[in-house]
């Protein structure tokens, strides 16, 4: 039962960073490229290529604007992301209640 | 095949212990990050205490006053005059000390300061405070002093209730602490100076030592946990 769990969980999320990203924006509805880098604590190479690859996913969306002439990039959950997502920490809670 | 039969027993049984140390870790990890992003948690613990340590001397000042120890005033405006000016130093002070350990605890959590979540806390606090400040200068207009320390207490609640959406949750019970102080304090003017060293002094240093012993025993059963 145990191993069979072990498949359920989402190779997407297995690394602590996209891990990181994912906690956050399912409580947000939309934040700041900067406010994640100062949440996670990581490089901006790091952080963007994990972003990159939920984007890729189709688990998050990116969103680019200009606030007062400055470029900002936002990002956001997506509907499959929510679900993938959701679906990933029961499993993860399934596993610690064993 | 016995001996084949135990060694596979013990790797499973170890296999399963760290499985169940990742999720674990994982589990805490997400909470850790929902709340750091959702929430002002550079708030620090000793600024409660410092403000309680300000209010008594406060109270310890104007109590002496009252019975003619140290100083005496001839006019009773001198006297309000006097209280007004030890209130603010006492407001001042909190709010300085607060600053300085907050600041110190944000960048000891590689946080800034001024932040989504901590212009939220400050906002919801400063409502109901500001506006219980305005009231408490109309009940000193209309020289109703006795109202000022329940009025106070009560607005001071409210803030921090307001506020605990966004900061650490545990500010919620003392707000409502505060509340039923000053709602008490209303039935008991004149004994005001008492409620004030209760609510501002007393229970702020109570709360935090209580936040600190909890805390710090928390602590220290994760390191035990991530040492298993």
């Amino acid at each position: 039962m145990k191993s069979h769990l072990i498949h359920q969980l989402n190779k997407a999320f297995e690394n602590r960073i996209r891990l990181g990203i994912m906690s956050i924006l399912t409580v947000h509805k939309d934040i700041a490229y900067n406010r994640l880098k100062e949440l996670l604590e990581v490089t901006d190479g790091n952080l963007a290529s994990h972003l990159k690859n939920l984007e890729k996913l189709e688990y998050i969306t990116v969103e680019k604007t200009f606030k007062n002439r400055k470029p900002n990039t936002s990002y956001q959950i997506t509907e499959l992301g929510k679900i993938e997502f959701t679906k990933h920490l029961n499993t993860l809670e399934q596993l610690f209640k064993k | 095949m016995c001996v084949y039969l135990t060694l596979k027993n013990k790797v499973l049984y170890k296999t399963l212990i760290m499985e169940s140390l990742d999720t674990n870790q994982a589990i805490q990890e997400i909470h850790r990050m929902m709340n750091r992003s959702l929430k002002f948690l550079s708030l620090s613990g000793l600024s409660g205490v410092f403000a309680g340590i300000y209010a008594l001397i406060a109270v310890f000042i104007v109590n002496k006053h009252q019975n003619r120890e140290w100083f005496v005033f001839e006019t009773p405006e001198q006297n309000l005059k006097f209280y007004i000016t030890l209130a603010i130093i006492t407001l001042v002070l909190a709010l300085v000390t607060a600053f300085f350990f907050t600041k110190r605890k944000a960048r000891k959590n590689h946080l800034s300061l001024w932040n989504e979540n901590s212009k939220s806390a400050l906002l919801y606090f400063l409502i109901p405070l500001i506006s219980g400040g305005v009231f408490c200068l109309a009940l000193l207009h209309y020289t109703f002093i006795g109202l000022l320390a329940p009025t106070a207490l009560v607005f001071y609640g409210l803030g921090l209730v307001s506020a605990s959406r966004y900061t650490y949750s545990m500010i919620l019970p003392l707000g409502i602490l505060e509340i039923l102080l000053g709602l008490v304090n209303l039935f008991y003017i004149g004994k005001g100076l008492w409620f004030w060293a209760m609510g501002f002094g007393v229970l702020h240093i109570a709360y935090e030592v209580y936040m600190y012993v909890k805390y710090d025993s928390k602590q220290s059963n994760t390191t035990k946990r991530t040492k298993f």
